[in-house]
């Protein structure tokens, strides 16, 4: 866990419901207050409508509110007593795969809303593919509307064995399926006597009580530097010399042997120093300034890591990448890719399939990317990237690229070999 | 995990990540210090992560000459406490000119003595990244806003065209006269920041504590009846019971009626408040939205 608070993304398709779920969440744990409710509801009556839209609530720019769609990730966030919730909501439709890939990619959970009417279509198994392709390994499948199939089971079980089975496909993870009314309010954040059939938990009380322990914990010892601490004297502090960054993933101790890559040096840590004093052990996600028992030639872009099992290091690799640009991919072309502290220049020399995101199959000879369009690539690098593979350490293996006009045009998982 | 790896160490650490990160990719950053209880945590958080350096850049406040004087005494304490390196800038040939809500309305009021200078200062000392303590949950246009939000050369948000943030890599890449907004506290709430308060013992301006006060019922706004407000014809102060839930400028900040004298007395009616912060801010109401206001550059 990461500290009790549940990062979760959600999907579904255009008029599932995902605005009036998250509309009723927001309002029923107070996440959304009563003045924005009343704007909402003036906004709504403005225009001929009745009553609330959730949607003026949610959707927070005037084009987006004028043309009716979602344009952009919104980040929404509420609280119960037993955890924190932040919700990266990603519009159903225009530039779906852009807004997915933003979203997933810093969630732990993947909430797909399903119509009970019509079942899992091609767009809940992109959606579901996407998220299982950034690294979500947590589903909870929310079968919505079922005030219109008169709750009945059937419609549940279907859906729930469909979705299980795509899963498996992709190669597993945890599924949790609820059936809910997100207009009705039944098993939203209420029990429900209309599905006596259906005895599990509500769909607030599966996120209050999933467990996604910590993965990025359970790793080895990854620290990109960001800064080098080397302040004016002070008391306590004649001369120091320290690395600041967030552990990323493992942890480490004072008296651990560590090596910085890419220049292999190998040293012990003698420090981890923080405002509320000295630790002993430092954590996955925590931010701190490490001191080390040599004087090294260390700066932002390099990893400290523990020694066995340290990461590779690579100037080519194979990547799977999502293209969000506007703009075509271009062979040859000088990209700046961004990982972790690390900043470097980097060409695409090929592309060795684009990924059917609706039949899974690869589709090769390939000889370009255009946006939201996911394919394999190889890239070559002009300085070392210190990384892992993107599917045992999300932290290490995610990178972005980006043009020379500075805008982000890929987001990109390094692969294994 | 650790077992005391709370929600707000999970958001400490976050916030920590992001300003090492905007000290390491900006030639020349500025903390946008207002004096409120969300810039109080944003310092705290800053000294957390240069410890046991100090802080690698100077604060910056933009002062419309409205300020509550509580907050001006606060700021020169807290400033000279802690030994930073403080900016103030105004627009003084607005001031000068005598720019006033009631005379220019809020929107032209604001758009002088807020944007404008802040602006102009962000020019005039050449800034390249201004670190604020916005927050998504405050208005809807925020909840879309990156964490390193772009400005064009005249300082202008175009939400159309921001770029994708993924993971947490975040990308300063600019170009000549462009600048960024970064915002380390994007994830946290108003109930984060009173809770973070309470635990980190962090002092605010004392107008954010319950006591009785002399304030005038405006549009249904309880402002403080102090000599910049231009009392109208038929307006009589009244002594209430009153604190401020966020704070701006007096004539055009709300207080609202409250008997929370203590931190941890704020913070639980924060916890059980039904009505958002910014509704207290008269900017926001009107037709020129928080949207409007920022792709204009306002903060
Ligand atoms: N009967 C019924 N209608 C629903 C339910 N959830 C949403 N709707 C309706 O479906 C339509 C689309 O909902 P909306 O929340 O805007 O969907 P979105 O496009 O996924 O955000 C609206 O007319 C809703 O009132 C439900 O559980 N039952
Ligand atoms: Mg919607």
């Amino acid at each position: 866990m990461s500290g009790n608070v549940l990062r979760f993304t959600t999907a579904g398709n255009v008029d599932d419901g995902k605005s009036t779920l998250i509309g009723r969440l927001l309002v029923e744990t107070q996440g959304a207050f009563e003045d924005q409710i009343e704007g909402a509801k003036r906004e709504n009556e403005r225009r001929g409508g009745k009553g609330i839209d959730f949607s003026l609530l949610t959707d927070g720019l005037r084009a987006e509110r004028e043309q009716g769609i979602t344009i952009d990730v919104a980040y929404r966030y509420f609280a119960t007593p037993k955890r924190k919730f932040i919700i990266a909501d990603a519009p159903g439709h225009e530039q779906y795969t852009r807004n997915l890939v933003t979203s997933a990619s810093t969630s732990d959970v993947a909430l797909i809303l399903i119509d009970a009417r019509h079942g899992m279509l091609t767009q809940s198994r992109r959606h579901a593919f996407i998220a299982h392709l950034l690294g979500i390994r947590h589903f909870i499948v929310a079968i919505n509307k079922m005030d219109l199939v008169d709750y009945r089971r059937e419609h549940y079980e279907e859906i729930r064995k469909d979705f299980t089975t795509f899963i498996d496909r992709l190669g597993g993870a945890a599924i949790y399926c609820v059936p809910i009314s997100a207009l009705k309010g039944d098993l939203v954040t209420e029990s429900s006597t209309r599905m006596p059939w259906y005895t599990g938990p509500t769909l607030l009380e599966l996120l209050e009580s999933i467990e996604v322990d910590d993965q990025q914990h359970k790793l080895h010892f990854r620290f990109p530097v960001q800064l080098v601490s080397r302040p004016p004297a002070s008391p306590g502090f004649p001369d120091f010399r320290g690395y600041m960054g967030r552990v990323v993933s493992g942890s480490i101790r004072v008296g651990d042997h560590v090596v910085v890559l890419p220049s292999r040096a190998r040293t012990t840590v003698t420090g981890i120093v923080t405002h509320d004093g000295l630790l002993q052990e430092a954590f996955a996600r925590q931010s701190v300034t490490l001191t080390l028992a040599d004087d090294l030639d260390v700066g932002r872009g390099d990893m400290i890591s523990c020694e066995p099992n340290p990461p590779q290091v690579r100037t080519e690799f194979k990547a799977t990448l999502c293209w969000i640009s506007e703009q075509k991919l271009h062979l040859n072309q000088r990209y700046t890719l961004r990982h972790t502290t690390k900043t470097v220049r980097a060409i695409i020399g090929e592309i060795n399939h684009r990924l059917n995101v609706n039949t899974l199959e690869c589709e090769s000879p390939i000889s370009e990317l255009q946006t939201n369009d996911i394919g394999q690539v190889r890239i070559k690098t002009l300085q070392p990237v210190v990384c892992d593979p993107y599917s045992v350490n999300r932290q290490t293996g995610g990178f972005v690229l980006i043009d020379e006009n500075n805008d982000t045009v890929a987001a990109g998982m390094i692969e294994e070999k | 995990m650790t077992h005391n790896w709370t929600h707000l160490r999970e958001l400490e650490s976050e916030s920590i990540h992001i300003l090492r990160e905007t000290v390491a990719q900006f030639r020349n950053p500025v903390l946008l210090y207002s004096v409120g209880k969300d810039s109080s945590v944003l310092v705290h958080v800053a000294r957390k992560a240069f410890h046991p350096g100090p802080l690698p850049f100077p604060l910056l406040h933009v002062d419309t000459g409205y300020k509550f004087k509580e907050m001006l005494e606060f700021r020169e304490r807290f400033t000279t406490e802690i030994g930073a390196r403080l900016i103030v800038h105004r627009n003084d040939d607005a001031i000068a000119a005598g720019a006033h809500p009631l005379k220019l309305g809020v929107a032209r009021c604001c758009g002088q003595l807020k944007t404008a200078a802040l602006l102009h200062a962000l020019d005039k000392n050449q800034f390249d990244a201004a670190i604020g303590g916005a927050r998504r949950e405050e208005e809807r246009s925020r909840a879309k806003e990156r964490v390193f939000s772009l400005r064009d050369t005249f300082g202008q948000w175009d939400p159309r065209r921001q770029r994708a943030e993924l993971w947490s890599l975040y990308s300063g890449a600019i170009h000549e006269g462009e600048t960024m907004r970064v915002f380390p506290l994007s994830n946290w709430t108003e109930r984060d920041i009173w809770q973070y308060i309470v635990q980190e013992k962090i002092p605010v301006v004392p107008l954010y504590y319950a006591q009785e006060r002399l304030v005038v019922r405006r549009n249904g706004t309880l402002i403080a009846a102090d000599d910049s407000i231009h009392l109208k014809d038929g307006e009589v102060p009244e002594r209430m019971w009153v604190r401020y839930r966020t704070l701006g400028c007096a004539p055009c900040t709300g207080a609202i009626e409250s008997r929370a004298t203590t931190l941890e007395e704020i913070a639980a009616e924060t916890g059980a408040a039904k009505i958002s912060e910014r509704s207290t801010r008269i900017i926001d109401h009107g037709t020129n939205t928080m949207e409007d206001k920022k792709r204009e550059g306002y903060f």
